[in-house]
């Protein structure tokens, strides 16, 4: 990834910034320009440190950037004031998934762009 | 007053043991067991290095202190394992804490030394009334070569503390330094596994700045090891730093709670000052604490601490070293170590 | 807007298809649809692809496509919205012809997509590249995500999404020009290779080379040919969030029950009119949600549907007749159009061994992404 598309995301890869619109509270992530509500105001927000997992999956055939960590498990995660999110979810088996269990976000690398390219961080979840 | 307004740690999930390493060596795992009186080490996830051992364990400090994370004034990292040559750490861990961009950072390195180095001057700023808060962070995802005795002690995690004049937990009541060019263990820009001089590295090395700092700190400071509730020394593996504390008058009791090595290995710049988390994990209002590390090149850098009443209140806003060390652990077989670690040649 | 027809059709056979170009393959399907619809000039192209400056490093392929037709001077423009590029060409094409502009237009398909790039990574760059790819997410995997939602939602099983291979493999065996035309089991489709839990191999659609090409015209000059009359009566485009995450419901695809409403409402049908449908099956549980967004089974019953053979050949209606993206191949910018190739063989009587009996109106459901982008169209015999 070319360093200044990584760079232009870090507030919400590195600290889950989201915005919440002044109108109808729904809050996005990433910021919006316009929300689906048509409103233009928004405040700055974060995402909850802590959500549910509404949907998972075990990646067994991965991009070749992902293939050093395959088998992984990614997750839509619901977090707790409502946003959901597509993430890893590391530390644990596959088997120990479920809909509904709790996780909680950690900062992690997510690849390396071959050995002399960037290193690419941001949120996972982990079981709690 | 000056001191730790908050502390914290982070240790990887996964661990091998001594017997999985000295399988696969054909090595007698019990005489490594019984020589460096290390059981297991934890090792890195794949998706987890220096700088993601930084900000968990910061963010746990963060949780002690209680302060918002912009009123940090630097933040400095010590490590052996930085995970960019040239590009710093402590700039993508202020940016995921969101301390920048008002915020002095630097990344220091000085083989197992950096951590305290990195505490050192955080806490030197703060006393000179140049920031409000230090954070000071030693971690590290350490690599010893595939065979070498230390391949059964480089291991992961690391401890942040961040350094302020209010509401305090530990007081830094004196701090000495003992540095001299030994050239006892190293690792050249580019080479992927460090070097060592073998018993080179003990009594020139490891004893005579251990010693060094620690003689010098009670000298200096007029307490004498009787006067101290806990003392943790660099642990590059079981044995030295029992031996270091006991010639200078330390009972074994008084390591216990710091002796995290058995289960942790040595986390070079995360060793002693993890340690030291650990020993706030347990230590009770106005005790005395003695920190002594120990960094190859050489150099050992020694702080005395008093706990405060502080400490009751934030010890359990974060999670504790023994609970990091104890739970949730995920044992790998020495192949998927080597994976984990990089020490298998991959296709770009 | 005037009447159109689908005067020619044209495909190559899907597949690994290593001793022919990019523009080999879709040069062969248009001079079959030219010659099929036995028209001597075309006056504009839409060539539907999804990445093939991904996958062979050429972009700008609407002006590479008209220049080897031989017809170097006409308009041609690629159209992409990923996997349903070749639906959005045809849709593009039948506006031109619609509005009078243009009498004969030729709109295809095409993806190369076997010469050695990285394929994941090529198709998940039609999902969120920041907030999904950026994770390791694959298109398997988010197919996988909508699998585990419509199993807890609905009870739906892994034997009823291994049905919709079983199926789509049997119709495939029947049509020479599929990439796998061979019969699996349920039992088969359970034991292979898991590629995101819990979608195995059999139910994910293949790496595919392939091109499929037809002629639009206006009603008028194609009543003057000898083929049947097969008249395009509905069009319905959508779009929903790109990233699966954002969507309120995780088995719902919005774009997919909206283009359907939309091309219905437009030729006037209900779902019960329809007599065969070619759906976008780009993994099992895809054909399971997609059945009952158009219309066919209610909301969390597609699972049950195709198990009990409602959507086989000889079912209440029948769904991918042509083995589907599973069985036929997968060759993601020439899909929208290869299922067009297929209700136009079926509603002309021509699908031989495949045939459905006696169809009148079929339609073709063409998706991008994991649902971000739907269109489908109504063909009726005249
Ligand atoms: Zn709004």
């Amino acid at each position: 990834m070319p360093s200044p598309r990584y760079w232009r995301e870090m507030p919400q890869r590195y600290r889950l910034e989201a915005s919440q619109c002044t109108e109808c509270g729904k809050v996005s992530f990433p910021p919006r320009i316009v929300c689906g509500c048509g409103a233009r105001d928004f405040k700055k927000t974060n995402v909850s440190e802590t959500g549910t997992i509404v949907s998972y999956t075990t990646i067994r055939v991965a991009p070749d950037a992902f293939v050093i960590q395959a088998p992984y498990n990614i997750a839509i995660v619901e977090a707790d004031n409502g946003v959901r999110i597509t993430t890893q979810v590391v530390d644990c088996a596959p088997e120990e998934l479920a809909i509904g269990k709790k996780v909680k976000f950690v900062f992690r690398k997510l690849y390396e762009e071959g050995h002399c390219g960037i290193i690419n961080y941001g949120y996972k979840a982990v079981l709690v | 007053m000056v001191g730790i307004v908050g502390y914290g740690s982070y240790v990887p999930r996964y661990r091998i043991k001594v017997e999985e390493i000295a399988h696969q060596w054909g090595k007698d795992s019990s005489a490594v067991k019984r020589g460096l009186l290390l059981q297991e080490k934890t090792v890195p996830g794949l998706d987890e290095d220096t700088i993601t051992i930084s900000v968990e364990a910061a963010k746990n400090a963060l949780k002690r202190a209680e302060i918002a994370p912009e009123e940090i004034g630097a933040l400095y990292i010590g490590s052996e394992s930085h995970p960019y040559a040239v590009k710093p750490s402590g700039t993508v861990v202020a940016e995921a804490l969101g301390i920048v961009p008002n915020v002095h950072i630097a990344d220091y390195e000085f083989a197992c030394k950096a951590g305290t180095e990195a505490m050192f001057v955080a806490h030197g700023l703060v006393k000179a009334d140049l920031l409000k808060y230090a954070m000071g962070i030693g971690a590290d995802t350490s690599q010893g070569a595939p065979g070498d005795a230390l391949e059964f002690s480089a291991s992961a995690g690391g401890s942040a503390f961040i350094f302020g004049k209010g509401n305090i937990v530990a007081e830094i009541i004196d701090t000495f330094s003992y540095t001299t060019d030994t050239p006892d263990f190293w690792r050249r820009e580019g080479a992927f596994y460090p070097l060592h001089g073998g018993r080179f590295t003990g009594e020139p090395a490891y004893f005579k700045h251990v010693l060094g700092a620690g003689r010098a700190i009670l000298e200096k400071s007029g307490y004498k090891a009787s006067d101290f509730a806990y003392a943790i020394f660099h642990m590059p593996n079981g044995k030295f730093p029992l031996t270091a504390g006991k010639k200078l008058g330390f009972r074994k009791e008084q390591m216990e709670p710091g002796w995290i090595v058995p289960l942790m290995g040595n986390t070079y710049s995360g060793s002693s000052p993890t340690g030291f988390s650990a020993t706030l994990d347990v230590a009770k209002p106005g005790d005395l604490i003695l920190l002594v590390s120990f960094g190859s090149g050489a150099g050992s850098d020694a702080f005395i601490f008093k706990v405060t009443e502080r400490i009751n209140e934030v010890r359990n806003k974060a999670i504790t070293v023994k609970e990091l060390l104890e739970q949730n652990r995920i044992y790998l077989d020495y192949g998927q170590y080597a994976k984990y670690r990089g020490k298998i040649i991959m296709n770009e | 807007m005037r009447e159109v027809a689908v005067i020619g059709i044209g495909m190559t056979k899907f597949g690994e298809l290593w001793t022919k170009s990019l523009r080999d393959i879709f040069v062969e399907a248009a001079m079959a649809a030219i010659d099929d619809a036995k028209v001597d000039q075309i006056g504009s192209m839409y060539v539907g692809s999804m990445t093939p400056g991904l996958f062979v490093g050429q972009e700008h392929i609407g002006a590479l496509m008209a220049d080897y037709l031989g017809t170097p001077s006409i308009p041609a423009m690629r159209v992409e919205s990923a996997c349903c590029s070749g639906g959005m060409a045809f849709r593009a094409g039948f506006f031109e012809v619609a509005s009078g502009h243009t009498d004969v237009v030729l709109v295809g398909g095409v993806e190369k997509m076997n010469d050695g790039a990285d394929v994941t990574y090529a198709l998940a760059t039609a999902a969120d590249q920041e907030y999904e790819v950026y994770q390791g997410v694959t298109f398997p995997g988010l197919y996988a995500l909508i699998a585990r939602a419509h199993m807890h939602a609905y009870g739906t099983t892994r034997e009823q999404m291994a049905a919709v291979s079983v199926k789509n493999h049997h119709n495939g065996s029947l049509n020479e020009r599929a990439q796998f035309p061979r019969e699996v089991t349920v039992e088969q489709v359970l034991n292979a290779t898991l590629v995101a839990d819990p979608l195995t191999m059999l139910e994910c659609s293949p790496v595919s080379d392939g091109a499929a090409c037809a002629i639009l015209a206006p009603l008028a000059i194609a009543k003057k040919l000898s083929m049947p009359v097969i008249k395009v009566i509905g069009t319905g485009a959508a779009t929903d969030t790109l990233a699966l995450h954002a969507r309120e419901d995780l088995t719902t695809l919005k774009a997919v029950k909206l283009s359907a409403q939309s091309a219905y409402k437009m030729a006037g049908v209900k779902p019960t009119d329809v007599s065969l449908a070619e759906v976008h099956d780009c993994f099992s549980i895809a054909e399971i949600c997609i059945v009952e967004e158009l219309g066919f089974v209610e909301k969390g019953k597609g699972g049950p549907f195709t198990e009990q053979g409602h959507t086989a050949l000889d079912g209440k209606i029948p769904v991918n007749t042509s083995g589907g993206l599973k069985s036929k191949g997968h060759p993601v910018g020439a899909t929208g159009i290869a299922q067009v190739c297929e209700i136009v063989e079926q509603l002309r009587g021509a699908a031989g061994k495949r045939q459905v009996k006696d169809p009148k109106i079929g339609i073709a459901q063409n998706m991008g992404g994991s649902g971000a982008s739907s269109v489908v169209h109504v063909f009726k015999k005249e």
